[in-house]
């Protein structure tokens, strides 16, 4: 590889995205500083102390970032299966040897006192895995047995986490559904999906007979006002009963499937039973650290829920408190915009590319990076459940920050190779 | 670009219009909805009371009457706590090992990471002990407190107590007090109540989510300083105090002494008496429960709750009314044949003395009851029989301008009325019309359903050495620093009799000490102008009453005495009055020329008997409790006592309660 190929490289690298990813990092690391503020160790760089150990991190994540600049672009797209492979096999031994952490069997210790979390992994090897066979000539999403194959791609992993049992990071891999529908899924999973998450909130509302016949109205109306269509009506009488056998497996769903803390917290979520100093506290204090930021936020270093621990968790899952508490609402509107924006770059950048394999996995990663961020946020502020997952590049925790910079960056690298072939 | 190219504008559709949505909801919980800061700022602020101390009480000439002693809360923090010699340490504090894990676990149930008090009231002695070996104890700490101390033990009933506050003084103080506080319970403690505990302080302290303080809110901006309660000078002479309570051990009853020249109570004695500093302290609660249990009831404040009739004390005032009303002048004389026919009744003199020819000044010093008599039923009669009730109306408003049948108003709680029975209750003992001034000749002898409290006593005294007025009795003469005084309490209040009046009066009871039935009294060298009462009741030994100021011109003292079951008034009271009045007057006491002296005062035991007493209380139930009306119709004897003992019963059940109710309730004379 000669110099000046080298230098187009660096050339070719979206430093848009880099810097949109830097200063993620950036605030991330001083907001943990507040998080956990030790008045003993008050440098930002002590090791000693979680935001110390972040800055390394933060390091090591732009040495790995650096790295995989470096890589080939076919090494990627080569070795996707077999980081999809180690993947799967670290989470059966996750299984087996892991420490359990706060009832998640979810880390590997790996010595000097660092732990690793397989699950952060599975991320992006299995966008890899997707990408490369979606783009496979021959497949098409629309057809049953690549839908089925991809599904299983997706599935596989999935499993093996709620083994652990991780529900949030195993709620992370539906977020694909984005990616499939823009290579093909028909649009209809999208909005029975979202009428499936609608039908569930609103029948634990709700008395399920009440919701029952207010359905029957809805379909009766509409089957009246286009009753010329045939197809439709018959469509119609499909999701009817559909819809009525959902509503009445949602009580089955809640009470078998789903485990107690999981319920109890859709519960609070929706106002059905409060608990503010048992189950809801968290998410209340959460609300309160928020809340009480006002306009401007209490100023750095500052924050009274922050500083005196009221929300637990907050370095990681809540960290977002930290924000909106000492940084207000203008801070908030800053970090989502960021957010947003990359999310935004992303998708660009994914549309960009030549290769379908480079399309599929830029989605994958926009996909992924949403779903983390609207739900953690989401949760921060009570309008979704409590699902414990990190907020990308912000969040205290080096397996996450590290899986969210291979992510974000095998996206760069392939970017940055648009031109030429994989 | 392939054929899906347009669905990357629905993805990005759905992907803004959610982060939006978490944007709006941003915007509602940051900056529409104000609750939150509201609750962020109740989580971290911890509002710690400082308390002020309470107001310190003196005694007329400045002596302490009550203080505050530091004392010493232990507290603990269960957390904290790490294993330790628990033998040595329940030693120190003087607790059992049963009593430290009661109190342990008690300490666990409120907080686990909160301090909460451990042992409450640890005395300095202990306390110095234990605060060496504080070390030895994680978790415990000590946090110094005050409480009340009484250095002369005095004064008890004057002074009152505090407590912790009931869940009604919370509800009533608009939430100025909360549970655990402590707040006037009896006495001037109550009355004064505002004034003694003085001005909270407040300090606002930011704590985390442990409650474990972490510094001042916004630099101390929101915290104020505790001021001091005010200190009280009370009118009280200690050294009469003190005197009084000697002059009145074992025996039931009570002294009340006024200076007529500014209605200060000088002398509040109620005995029996209790030591206030059993009040106080970790054995409260066991001394209050003896003192409550008490037959001889130490709470109950004699000096204002108890009713005694006034019986022959009552005479001079009698006079000036009838004086004054013209009824009679200095000169009417009376030939008394040791009796006083009224109506078909013989009203006996004492001991069926033969008074003969008496004069006004006579018949105050020789106590003549037939010329009281007469003169009680000229006012009664003077507008004809028929008009018997709006005469009798009459006379008794003129008796209640010096205080009788209502409260004086004095700055204590709890102060009772006495009894002046006006004439719709005898209208409705014996129907309208059915009663002459024969029927309710007793009163004019201060007997019958007369009651008056010590206090009222002594302030008809205060009123007759003022020549014609009184001012309110009070027992706090000045507040604070600034010495203020209370307006009303210079204010003269005038009973309606001419002070030219007065003047044959105070030579009877001026007499009355000279060489009538007070003659043991007197006190060498000072003018006592007295008046002693034998206050009969209806069964038992009579009451002991004597009435007194001194001296006669420009009278510094005036003094009512009652011992209970006692005797004559010339007897016990009249010499424990000299006592006191000469006390006052010289500092000192001198020989007798009677030959009495207090130590034989000090010494005698007149409590009375309890089994008797309620032998004699559940007699009264079944009679008429009125001797003199016992000669009247035994209907209306029937009617009466009917009436009475559905009186009593209320009374009782009114008062205290069980034996000591009893006890309270015949006291009074009824």
């Amino acid at each position: 590889m000669s110099i000046n190929n080298q230098r187009s490289f660096f050339f070719n690298v979206d430093w848009l995205t880099v810097l949109l990813y830097l200063a993620l990092c950036t605030i991330g690391w001083f907001n943990i500083h507040a998080a956990v503020f030790d008045e003993k160790h008050p440098s930002i760089i002590d090791a000693s102390t979680n935001y110390g150990k972040q800055f390394i991190y933060i390091n090591v994540s732009i040495v790995v970032a650096i790295v995989i600049l470096l890589l080939e672009s076919r090494f990627l797209t080569a070795l996707a299966p077999a980081f999809y492979g180690i993947t799967v096999l670290l989470l059966i031994l996750v299984l087996v040897v892991g420490r359990n952490v706060g009832g998640n069997q979810a880390w590997i210790n790996i010595g000097g006192g660092f732990r690793l979390q397989p699950s952060e992994f599975a991320k992006f090897s299995t966008c890899l895995l997707l990408a490369r066979y979606l783009s496979s000539v021959n497949i098409k999403v629309t057809e049953l047995k690549s839908f089925l194959i991809a599904a299983a791609i997706i599935g596989f992993p999935m499993l093996l986490i709620m083994l652990q049992p991780d529900t949030g990071s195993t709620l992370v891999f539906c977020s694909l559904i984005f990616v499939l529908y823009r290579e093909g899924l028909s649009p209809y999973f999208l909005v029975i999906s979202g009428l499936l998450i609608v039908l569930f909130v609103v029948s634990l509302l709700y008395n399920p007979l009440y919701v029952v016949l207010t359905l029957v109205i809805i379909a009766a109306l509409i089957i009246f006002l286009f009753r010329k269509h045939r197809q439709l009506i018959f469509t119609m009488l499909v999701g009817l009963a559909i819809s009525v056998t959902f509503i009445f497996c949602v009580k089955f769903i809640y009470s078998h499937v789903l485990k107690p803390h999981q319920t109890e917290r859709i519960n609070i979520l929706l106002g059905i039973t409060t608990d503010l100093r048992g189950k809801g506290y968290n998410v209340n204090q959460s609300k309160i650290a928020i809340g009480s930021g006002k306009l401007w936020g209490k100023g750095y270093l500052h924050g009274t829920q922050t500083k005196y621990a009221f929300v637990p968790e907050q370095s990681t899952d809540f960290i977002f408190c930290t924000v909106g508490e000492e940084w207000g609402f203008a801070g908030s509107v800053v970090v989502i915009g960021l957010y947003l924006f990359l999310i935004l770059r992303v998708i660009y950048l994914a549309e960009r590319q030549r290769s379908p394999f480079s399309r599929i996995y830029g989605y994958g990663v926009a996909s992924v990076l949403f779903f983390h961020v609207v739900i953690n946020i989401g949760m921060t502020i009570g309008i979704v459940p409590v699902i414990g997952i990190p907020l990308p590049f912000i969040s205290y925790g080096g397996s996450s920050l590290l899986s969210f910079t291979i992510l974000l960056f095998i996206l760069v690298k392939l970017d940055s190779n648009r031109m030429g072939i994989v | 670009m392939n054929k899906f190219f347009e669905r990357r504008y629905v993805v990005t559709g759905i992907f803004l219009v959610i982060m939006i949505t978490l944007l709006g909801r941003l915007y509602y919980i940051q900056i529409v909805d104000d609750r939150y800061t509201i609750y962020a700022n109740s989580n971290v602020r911890r509002v710690q009371i400082q308390y002020p101390s309470r107001g310190p009480i003196l005694d007329r000439n400045g002596k302490i009457l009550v203080q505050n002693v530091p004392i010493y809360d232990i507290l603990v923090n269960p957390k904290d706590v790490k294993p330790f010699d628990t033998l040595k340490f329940c030693k120190l504090i003087g607790i059992d090992k049963e009593g430290f894990e009661k109190r342990m676990v008690k300490a666990i149930k409120y907080s686990p990471n909160k301090e909460s008090i451990f042992e409450k009231q640890l005395p300095y002695e202990l306390y110095a002990a234990f605060q060496e070996r504080l070390p030895e104890f994680p978790g415990f700490d000590v946090l110094p407190r005050t409480v009340r101390t009484y250095p002369d033990s005095t004064a008890a009933q004057f002074l009152g107590f505090i407590g912790e506050v009931q869940d009604r003084d919370i509800k009533r103080s608009n939430g100025y007090y909360k549970s655990g506080d402590y707040i006037g319970v009896t006495g001037v403690e109550k009355f004064y109540e505002q004034v003694l505990r003085g001005q909270r302080g407040v300090k606002v302290q930011m704590v985390d989510s442990r409650g474990i303080p972490k510094g001042s809110f916004a630099n101390g901006a929101l915290d104020t300083l505790p001021r001091a309660g005010e200190r009280l000078t009370s009118s009280l002479d200690i050294d009469l105090q003190k005197l009084g309570e000697k002059l009145m051990k074992n025996k039931l009853g009570s002294i009340v002494a006024i200076e007529p020249s500014s209605g200060e109570i000088l002398c509040y004695v109620s005995s029996p008496t209790y030591d206030p500093n059993l009040m106080v302290g970790r054995e409260r609660g066991n001394n209050a429960a003896k003192l409550y249990n008490d037959p001889y009831n130490p709470f109950f404040i004699r000096p204002i709750q108890a009713y005694y009739a006034p019986g022959s004390s009552f005479k001079p005032l009698s006079a000036l009314i009838a004086i004054q009303e013209g009824v009679i002048t200095p000169q009417t004389t009376y030939y008394c044949p040791g009796y006083y026919v009224a109506g078909n009744r013989r009203v006996p003199c004492f001991h069926h003395e033969v008074h003969g020819e008496v004069n006004l000044a006579k018949a105050v010093a020789e106590s003549c009851n037939g010329y009281f008599d007469m003169v009680f039923e000229k006012l009664i009669n003077r507008n004809g029989a028929k008009k018997t009730d709006t005469s009798f109306n009459y006379w008794r408003n003129n008796v209640a301008k010096f205080g009788l049948g209502s409260r004086l108003g004095l700055d204590m709680p709890s102060e009772g009325r006495g009894n002046l029975p006006k004439a719709s209750y005898y209208d409705k003992v014996y129907h309208k019309g059915g009663w002459r001034s024969s029927t309710v000749i007793s009163l004019g002898i201060g007997q019958g359903e007369l009651l008056a409290t010590p206090l009222q006593l002594a302030n008809i005294e205060a009123t007759i050495a003022n020549r014609g007025f009184y001012y309110k009795p009070h027992l706090i003469k000045a507040i604070g620093d600034k010495q203020v005084i209370k307006h009303e309490y210079n204010v003269k209040n005038y009973v309606g009799v001419d002070s030219q009046y007065f003047k044959p009066v105070i030579d009877g009871m001026q007499n009355v000490v000279e060489y009538g039935t007070a003659r043991a009294s007197k006190i060498p060298g000072i003018i006592m102008c007295g008046k002693t009462g034998t206050a009969q009741k209806a069964v038992g030994i009579d009451n002991s009453v004597f009435v007194a100021f001194a001296p006669r011109e420009n009278p510094k003292i005036a003094i009512a005495v009652v011992v209970e079951d006692a005797g004559q008034g010339g007897t016990w009271a009249a010499p424990i009055a000299s006592f006191i009045v000469e006390q006052y007057l010289r500092k000192s006491i001198s020989q007798r020329p009677s030959g009495i002296t207090p130590d034989y005062y000090m010494n005698a035991n007149l409590l009375p008997d309890l089994n008797i007493s309620l032998q004699n209380m559940l007699k009264e139930r079944r009679r008429d409790s009125i001797r003199a009306v016992r000669a009247d119709s035994i209907r209306k004897v029937k009617n009466d006592s009917i009436k009475k003992a559905a009186q009593l019963k209320t009374a009782n059940n009114n008062k205290s309660g069980g034996l000591s109710g009893l006890l309270t309730s015949r006291r009074t004379g009824k």
